[in-house]
């Protein structure tokens, strides 16, 4: 490796290259249309795939006892949308094959002696095993299931069962995840979204830094400035952290806006994770635009960037489901830690004591990333 | 001009796919000179003058620029050298003044908008310092070029191609502000295919499948290749022209204008050809002329020259 470059920097010139950057960005209107448009047609995209009501999905229902209470029960599980009652089991056995195969998505079983529990008043469980590897499955399942569950055992509290009307409902509904414990929903990606809108755009973008100078023949004149490799990196990549910023707030405000996400968490610990994940990813764009020759091939080392980072990060498969290799693949990706401390911000109220595990790989993976950007970055045109 | 050397190269050479395009380059320019690059296209000029400002690294080869080692002290002679490249390389999405602006920076200039201001108008460029340079003619882009590399005074001025598609009176306006720099001590090394600027050169370094063939002071170049010429005119002239082309002793045959010059370094075949074609088409006239740099560039780039490997 060659020696690091010393730190003999001119802020005049990192702000000369800024500026020059800026001006560049403002005169590229269909680029920063894109940049500011992407991450509100990503949230509509995803977010409303993940949030639309899910309908007819196949159910397997159990049927331990067969009395008024449960018929209604059955009945109104037939009639709703939501799920289709695709087969009656009769032992546990068949159910939860029906569930592995993915012949059905839900499992729902009425446990033996449920009426006679039901009218003692000890609450008895409905269990529900839903296939989460769909996260459409496990979202809106609870919710639905408890609507369902009240359509038809309301109607039915009256006259000597009116007591079981007032208060709780007395009976229970258990929603047990299978195969995603941690239980994928609209709540854990949306924001996870904005980590994927953000290296998306943040590593596009930078990619092209140093190549669209090659390619428009300008890099041979920056060359002959005596600018610093370091200047131009500090001057190329600013900028875009003000695009980013755009971006988290678009997202922040379409999140809660269309999808009523909660944000109780430390607003400090978030906007330092989140300008921390932006330098990372920018780091990560230069260091691409250092090693590619051309746009064309800057745009093909994104790409492979981003499948990684999709697929081995947590956002798509559980993290902790995935093989040692691709675990540790993982965890040299910025977005495995930002998606971390995002869910614990915003789903958890986490402040920045809890953020911490995280926040110091993404410090490392951004330093790592910008050193070999300059050890990377050709001084001359060979 | 003055006994120090400004440019003090030895040996550059540089390969691109195993072959060499700049070979064992020497290259001694003392302050003040003018020094004219020639040689055909793809010759190895645009590589040299890279390897020269640090923007190529030899394969092998050492020197000093300005005092400076050309291979380890790069940043401090890119502070001190003005570079203009053979493309146009400045930023077509940015306003001529906004070009300018960011050279001025980048060499950390005082007294910018100042600087500005008098590059502009000298260019004369000031009503229009807000449009894009990308809408300029090729021509306004080479002289938006020439002025950006000269904002930071240099003391060095490495030209490749500088007036390529600049009109005349601009070209004019060009070499006398060179010359007037040169008078305060600036260097200049310029390439260039005009014969008419390269005799405006103090020096030429004449350079052939990256070899260089020929290093002298202009004013000693004809004498040096002993080129003789003969000048044949009237009507008509080209049989003439096919004539001398295929016979003994003559190496050149240029047409210039409504005349033919024929060339050759043995004057007496050359008198022999040219008097044969006078027998055979009388009514040409035909003297012999001192050879002049056209000739003698044309001579060189024809690939005549292997009396000088
Ligand atoms: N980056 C490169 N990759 C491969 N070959 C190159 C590269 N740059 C130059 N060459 C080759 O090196 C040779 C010399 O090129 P150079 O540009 O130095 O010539 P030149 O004398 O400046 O020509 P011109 O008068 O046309 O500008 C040419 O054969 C060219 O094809
Ligand atoms: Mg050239």
């Amino acid at each position: 490796m060659a020696a690091l470059p010393r730190l003999d920097l001119s802020w005049s010139r990192v702000f000369a290259v800024f500026l020059k950057e800026l001006v560049q960005m403002r005169r590229d209107r269909p680029t920063f249309a894109i940049m500011i448009l992407m991450p509100v047609i990503q949230l509509i995209l995803f977010g409303y795939a993940i949030n639309t009501d899910p309908r007819h999905l196949p159910a397997v229902v159990e049927m331990r006892e067969d009395g008024p209470m449960t018929r209604a029960f059955l009945a109104s599980l037939h009639a709703s949308t939501f799920v289709d009652i695709v087969a009656v089991a009769h032992t546990a056995e068949e159910g939860e094959a029906m569930l592995r195969s993915g012949q059905a998505s839900y499992l729902i079983s009425i446990p033996e002696g449920f009426e006679r529990r039901l009218l003692r008043g000890e609450r008895p469980q409905i269990l529900i095993a839903a296939d989460a590897s769909d996260p459409v499955a496990a979202t809106g399942a609870l919710g639905a299931i408890e609507r369902i569950a009240r359509s038809a055992f309301v109607p039915e509290f009256t006259g000597p069962l009116a007591y079981l009307a007032q208060g709780p409902p007395p009976y229970e509904i258990v929603i047990h995840r299978l195969y995603n414990p941690a239980g994928v929903s609209a709540f854990n990606i949306v924001p996870a979204l904005l980590g994927v809108i953000l290296t998306m755009t943040m590593v596009m973008i930078t990619s092209i830094a140093l190549t669209r100078e090659t390619e428009r023949g300008t890099m041979e004149n920056l060359l002959a400035t005596p600018v610093r490799p370091i200047e131009v990196m500090i001057g190329k990549t600013t900028p875009y952290i003000g695009v980013g910023a755009i971006q988290v707030a678009i997202v922040l405000i379409t999140s809660t806006a269309l999808f009523r996400i909660p944000f109780t968490g430390s607003l400090p610990a978030f906007l330092i994770a989140v300008t921390l994940f932006i330098l990372a990813n920018l780091m990560l764009g230069y260091l691409i635009s250092t090693l590619a020759r051309t746009q064309m091939q800057a745009m093909q080392m994104t790409f492979f960037v981003f499948l990684p980072s999709i697929l081995l990060s947590g956002f798509m498969f559980p993290f902790k489901a995935m093989p040692g290799w691709a675990q540790a693949i993982g965890e040299c990706l910025p977005i495995t830690h930002f998606l971390r401390i995002i869910r614990e911000i915003v789903l958890k109220s986490a402040g920045f004591a809890d953020i911490v595990g995280d926040l110091w790989p993404l410090t490392l993976i951004t330093l790592a990333l910008a050193a070999l950007a300059l050890v990377r970055f050709r001084r001359t045109l060979d | 001009m003055s006994d120090e050397i400004v440019i003090d190269v030895r040996g550059l050479t540089k390969s691109y796919g195993g072959r060499k395009v700049v070979d064992d380059f020497d290259l001694k320019v003392p302050r003040g000179a003018i020094y004219g690059f020639l040689g055909p296209n793809g010759s190895g000029k645009t590589t040299t003058i890279r390897m020269v400002c640090g923007l190529l690294k030899p394969e092998s080869g050492a020197g000093e620029v300005l005092g400076f080692d050309v291979l380890r002290e790069s940043l401090k002679i890119k502070e001190r050298v003005g570079y203009m490249t053979q493309k146009f390389s400045l930023y077509e999405d940015l306003s001529i003044r906004e070009n300018l602006d960011f050279i001025a920076r980048l060499y950390g200039l005082d007294r910018r908008a100042e600087r500005l201001d008098r590059a502009l108008a000298e260019l004369g460029l000031s009503e229009r310092q807000e449009q894009l340079a990308g809408k300029l003619s090729g021509g306004w882009k080479q002289r938006l070029a020439l002025a950006a590399c000269m904002i930071h005074e240099p003391e060095l001025l490495l030209l490749d191609e500088p007036t390529a598609g600049v009109d005349p009176k601009a070209r004019r306006d060009f070499w006398d502000r060179i010359r007037q720099y040169a008078s305060q001590g600036v260097t200049t090394l310029v390439s260039t295919h005009y014969m008419d600027e390269a005799v405006q050169c103090d020096a030429i370094a004449y350079i052939a499948y990256g070899k260089k063939l020929i290093d002298a002071p202009t004013a000693q170049i004809p004498g040096r290749i002993g080129l003789h010429a003969w000048r044949m005119a009237g009507h008509p002239l080209h049989p003439a022209e096919l004539m001398l082309k295929d016979a003994p002793g003559v190496e050149l045959v240029a047409r210039f204008g409504a005349e033919i010059h024929a060339c050759g370094k043995d004057a007496a075949a050359l008198e022999r050809a040219v008097r044969r074609v006078q027998d055979a088409q009388p009514q040409l006239s035909a003297a012999p002329i001192e050879a002049g740099f056209e000739e003698i560039f044309i001579y060189l780039m024809s690939g005549a020259m292997d009396n000088f490997q």
